[in-house]
């Protein structure tokens, strides 16, 4: 028996999460009511669209481009997109040069209110570790294949800044609406590990 | 010609874009806890975030190789920390109770 300097691992984190969740509630420190409300709205209503809406947004309309390169938390919440998470978001933009990918190698920092949570593979130990030190292998692993002479640059997020990547607008979709090019962008997309494909 | 409902419906494209955020339904009360605590001020996110990092840190430095890795039990435990910390509530008092609940028969519908 431990004097438990954190969770007791031989009982299920599910009991113990809902063993703390009654003891917080009995305490007035939280109300259940309120905790459905926020899981319902990461799970529901920020997500990877409204990313996807900032980037259709700026691949067709070159002001709007500037401004979210100029400050993208303004720009993002000119769409209504912000709040928690969201605070210092940085737009980097990928070229056929030029390809961003964002990672955080400390946690899981994550621009939620325009990517919503994160995916499994980012939390990843090894996603972390491995995309800092041979970014060109762990692209090519998830299906991402850059020619030699593209430079990359891993950007780590920070509690600071969350950074958010401007996918290339595919060639042959010029004669797509803004509407229309909303459902090709990918969180991938925007994380940097993959590109947007014309339909 | 694609109608907005194209985007915002259950079958947008976003929305099977990559694997459940929340593996099981403990991780998103986990989750929202959190949240919910920092919006009511019982801590500051740099607090939490510190005690997640720390968690991550020493979970990287100690564990055995191949032993699954489960994000949301050291956000948990990061959380135990912080509320710890706060004398909100003690691990212990947690133990005490998963341990009550762990008595319950199966199947035992709990009033909420």
């Amino acid at each position: 028996m431990t004097t438990t300097s954190g969770p007791d691992e031989t009982l299920p984190a599910a009991l113990r999460t809902e063993a703390l969740e009654q003891l917080l509630t009995e305490r007035g420190l939280i109300d259940p009511k309120m905790i459905d409300g926020i899981i319902t709205t990461y799970e529901t209503n920020v997500g990877p669209l409204n990313g996807a809406k900032v980037v259709a947004r700026a691949w067709t309309d070159p002001e709007y481009r500037r401004r979210l390169l100029e400050d993208g938390t303004a720009a993002i919440k000119e769409l209504g997109f912000g709040g928690f998470q969201g605070e210092h978001i940085v737009v980097v933009e990928n070229t056929p040069t030029t390809h961003n990918v964002v990672v955080c190698t400390l946690c899981s920092c994550y621009p939620w209110p325009v990517l919503g949570l994160p995916p499994g593979w980012y939390k990843d130990p090894a996603y972390r570790a491995r995309v800092v030190k041979e970014p060109r292998a762990v692209l090519s692993e998830m299906g991402l294949d850059l020619d030699d002479d593209v430079q990359i640059t891993v950007r780590d997020s920070t509690s600071e800044v969350r950074w958010l990547v401007l996918p290339e607008r595919p060639a042959g979709t010029e004669h797509l609406t803004e509407q229309e090019l909303v459902p090709l962008v990918t969180r991938d997309a925007m994380v940097g590990v993959a590109k947007v494909a014309a339909p | 010609m694609s109608a907005p409902l194209d985007i915002e419906g259950p079958a947008a494209p976003p929305r099977s874009n990559g694997e459940f955020v929340f593996a099981e339904p403990w991780e998103s009360r986990a989750f929202g806890m959190v949240v919910g605590l920092y919006e009511a001020g019982a801590f500051t996110w740099p607090e939490f975030q510190a005690a997640l990092i720390a968690r991550i840190a020493a979970w990287e430095a100690l564990a055995a190789p191949g032993k699954p890795y489960s994000y949301y039990q050291l956000w948990l435990a990061a959380l135990e920390d912080v509320l710890a910390g706060l004398r909100a509530v003690s691990p212990e008092e947690v133990t005490a109770r998963t341990r009550a609940l762990a008595q319950r028969p199966a199947g035992h519908d709990h009033p909420h």
